[in-house]
């Protein structure tokens, strides 16, 4: 009887059917927050403070020493050509594999993953072998005065390869959700191949390409593995910031080799905040886009 | 536009979507296909409108064989199943597509396009909603978007697949009135896919029944009706 009345005055509240307790929610939150405090921030902050460990001043005068300034150019030369080419070579391949069928297909979307299976280092030594003096290729090249090995043709190949799948791996779930219908439909409105592809295609995906080249991009400053066999770390000349910042590191220089490392997570950081950035301020449209 | 459809078939892989079947279309007809899921319906609408290209046969226009013109030259009007709109597009540039697509020397100018545009929508009853995005938009009033983006392009034939598949009871009677009431003015020669024997019989002046790839009868409503030419349209009719 007692109990009755009390579960009366009890308010009754509901809860959505997908919705956890409280208690399982904050916990799921901690467990989450946690875990990227370990992995992510405490080492990003780490490499803040070892690099200004003797001072700002210290910092930024290893920044301005030549070999950094060379090692901060080549990279973000490197990044500016191989991104775009790959941004290019990933919208045609996502757009061959999703447009047609043909045997094989399977295979082909596998073969895209391969740079992710293979380790960078099995890549950079695949490039050697192929493109070394030794080789047939590679030594033609070099008698011609185009080197491609521990030069910047090298890095380039080697940085392409290792990224080459961010801008497909985005674009082809993307394409193959939106099929061809919007661009046969196009088409039989009477637009050319190309003028689908600008005002249809293009609009459509621009939003994962934007996502695949800001990752690509990231990861392509990144590269280490690939780029440290292929390029010779030839300080000046084909070193880049991960070989570079490893080489100082090696040589217990450690404020220049995290004042090094502090921009590169910076670079990394800019990409992000970009991309957060896009997708605040068009988030209405991104809206209209996704439902529909 | 007169429509001849001569022994044409189609195979995709070891599958024969069409054995050989061949059609006049009158000009100014409005055609219904009706027949069950997979008889062909789609694949013999997407190959006259230049979207998929027939395994042997031919297609003629105006006794012009146009086998071989591409989907932009054969100047369809294509209501897709699912209406494809461009959904980055608000209705007045979807429905401006086709003029803007145009070489720039047959190209309106841009108020003579805002002008169409603006014809067209109160063609399908919907003067307001040009600024709104396909996302806004009902299936009843995507339906009808679609419809007048494939007449903007002052197309030689109408061809709509399932145009009122998607849609409730209610709104698809209206609809049935809306692209009969089209097609009345404009006097194009319209072919239409349902598998709805209702909106066949209702709606067009000649139905094609098919199966299984092929056309079991053609004809007019009634005469279907009254004389059924195989047991599976007596069959698929009688229900
Ligand atoms: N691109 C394709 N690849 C392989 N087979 C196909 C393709 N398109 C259609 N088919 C096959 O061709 C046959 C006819 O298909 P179609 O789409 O023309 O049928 P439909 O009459 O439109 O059916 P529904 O009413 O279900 O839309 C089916 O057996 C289908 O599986
Ligand atoms: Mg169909």
């Amino acid at each position: 009887m007692s109990d009755i009345t009390l579960n009366k005055t009890e308010p009754v509240r509901f809860r959505s059917a997908t919705e956890e307790s409280p208690a399982t929610r904050w916990t799921l939150i901690a467990i989450g927050f946690i875990g990227l405090s370990i992995l992510v921030f405490a080492p990003l902050i780490a490499v803040f403070v070892v690099a200004l460990a003797d001072g700002i001043a210290a910092s930024l005068k290893s920044l301005a020493s030549r070999d950094a300034r060379d090692a901060i150019r080549l990279t973000l030369t490197i990044a500016a050509i191989s991104v775009p080419l790959n941004a290019i070579f990933g919208v045609a391949a996502a757009w061959f594999i999703t447009k047609f069928d043909f045997r094989g297909k399977a295979f082909l979307i596998t073969l895209i993953d391969l740079p992710f299976s293979v380790s960078p280092v099995v890549a950079g030594l695949c490039i050697v072998l192929m493109f070394g003096t030794n080789s047939l290729v590679g030594g033609w090249l070099v008698a011609n005065g185009y080197p491609i090995v521990f030069a910047m043709p090298g890095i380039i190949l080697a940085t392409m390869f290792v990224t080459f799948p961010f801008v497909a791996r985005e674009l082809i779930p993307v394409m193959i959700e939106q099929g061809r219908a919007e661009e046969e439909a196009a088409l039989t409105l009477g637009a050319s191949g190309w003028r689908v592809f600008f005002t249809v295609t293009l609009p459509n995906i621009r939003w994962a390409l934007l996502y695949g080249v800001l990752l690509c991009n990231a990861r392509a400053m990144g590269e280490f593995g690939a780029v440290a066999v292929v390029s010779g770390k030839i300080r000046g000349q084909t070193a880049t910031m991960p070989t570079t910042i490893e080489m100082l590191y090696q040589e217990y220089l450690s404020v220049a080799a995290f004042s090094l490392a502090a921009v590169l997570a910076m670079l990394a950081l800019v990409t992000l905040l970009l991309k957060t950035a896009l997708e605040i301020r068009h988030a209405d449209q991104l809206a209209t886009m996704r439902r529909h | 536009m007169h429509i001849e459809i001569d022994e044409i078939s189609k195979q995709f892989g070891t599958t024969a979507a069409l054995s050989p079947v061949s059609l006049a279309i009158p000009s100014g007809a409005l055609v219904a296909l009706l027949g069950p899921s997979g008889s062909g319906k789609t694949t013999l609408l997407r190959i006259l409108g230049g979207l998929e290209f027939p395994t042997a046969g031919r297609v003629l226009f105006d006794q012009a064989d146009a086998t071989n013109l591409t989907v932009q030259e054969r100047r369809a009007g294509f209501v897709f199943q699912s209406y494809a709109l461009f959904r980055h597009m608000t209705v007045f540039d979807n429905i401006a597509y086709g003029l803007n697509a145009r070489p720039r020397a047959q190209r309106p100018a841009r108020a003579e396009i805002a002008r169409r545009v603006t014809k067209l929508l109160e063609l399908i009853q919907l003067p307001d909603i040009g600024a709104r995005y396909p996302s806004q938009l009902s299936g009843g009033q995507r339906q009808r978007v679609a419809l007048a983006r494939a007449l903007a392009i002052e197309p030689r034939m109408l061809l709509l697949d399932e145009p009122f598949g998607a849609l409730d009871a209610k709104v698809r009677k209206e609809l049935r009135q809306g692209l009969r009431d089209i097609h009345d003015t404009t006097g194009l020669t319209t072919v239409f896919v349902t598998h709805d024997q209702d909106e066949a019989m209702e709606l067009a002046d000649m139905v094609v029944v098919m199966s299984m790839g092929k056309i079991e009868q053609v004809g007019k409503p009634a005469d279907i009706r009254a004389k059924p030419a195989t047991p599976f349209v007596r069959e698929f009719i009688g229900a």
